[in-house]
């Protein structure tokens, strides 16, 4: 299992903050289809994907345990 | 206190100018971003800021250490509020010290440049009629990490 957390505009339309998702040795690609799958509304890259802190690429593998973020468009400052 | 980091109280920026500052430091910047009632002529009630604050503090820490390496010498602090905020209340502090001015001020509008890039933090704005999160979050971003 991994853990998947939701930010701003996507935390309001999932409805949730985090989950677990049995996504492990899966790609952060597969995550995206996962997600676009279960919430219908998130439009695939509307958000960069983050695995444990750092900004993923979409071939990177999830491995159990691994806290995966979506992080929309960012507007700090 | 850290050097890089978000909180949910009111900053207070001097408290940051005094953490870079050190003996060989001849400039200090000192950065706030505050929160702004009127943007494209629609007034703001309050913002509302919220962050991942670990990801946030390792990407302040990161932009911290790109200022390090682009302008040797110079010495970094950043805090990011969140929660929400009034009309006039600082939500960001940067602040830059080096031994001459140039790179004090140049280092500083970099670092407030990367954080909108980089670091996850998203701002809502809380108009009389209606509320939205700033950062167009339908469409897909543009820009590198």
């Amino acid at each position: 299992m991994i853990t998947v957390h939701y930010f701003a505009g996507l935390k309001e339309l999932t409805g949730v903050a985090q989950e677990q998702a049995d996504l492990s040795g899966r790609t952060v690609e597969e995550l995206w289809q996962w997600v676009s799958e279960k919430y219908p509304g998130i439009e695939a890259g509307a958000a960069r994907v983050a695995v444990n802190e750092e900004y993923a690429l979409p071939e990177d593998r999830l491995e159990t345990g691994d806290v995966a973020a979506f992080i929309p468009p960012v507007s700090g400052g | 206190m850290k050097t890089f980091e978000i909180v949910s109280h009111k900053i207070e920026p001097q408290q940051y100018a005094d953490m870079v500052l050190r003996p060989e430091a001849g400039a200090v910047t000192l950065f706030t971003g505050h929160v702004r009632e009127w943007t494209k002529g629609v007034k703001t009630l309050y913002l509302s800021y919220e962050a991942y604050i670990p990801m946030a503090e390792k990407k302040l820490a990161q932009i911290g250490a790109e200022i390090e390496e682009q302008w040797p010498g110079t010495k970094t602090a950043i805090a990011h509020r969140i929660g929400e905020l009034a009309i006039s209340d600082i939500a960001v502090v940067i602040a830059v010290s080096s031994p001459h001015r140039k790179a004090a001020y140049e280092a500083n509008e970099y670092a407030i440049e990367r954080i909108k890039e980089i670091v996850p933090i998203w701002k809502k704005e809380i108009w009389e009629d209606g509320e939205e999160w700033i950062g167009d979050q339908k469409k897909k971003p543009g820009g590198a990490v």
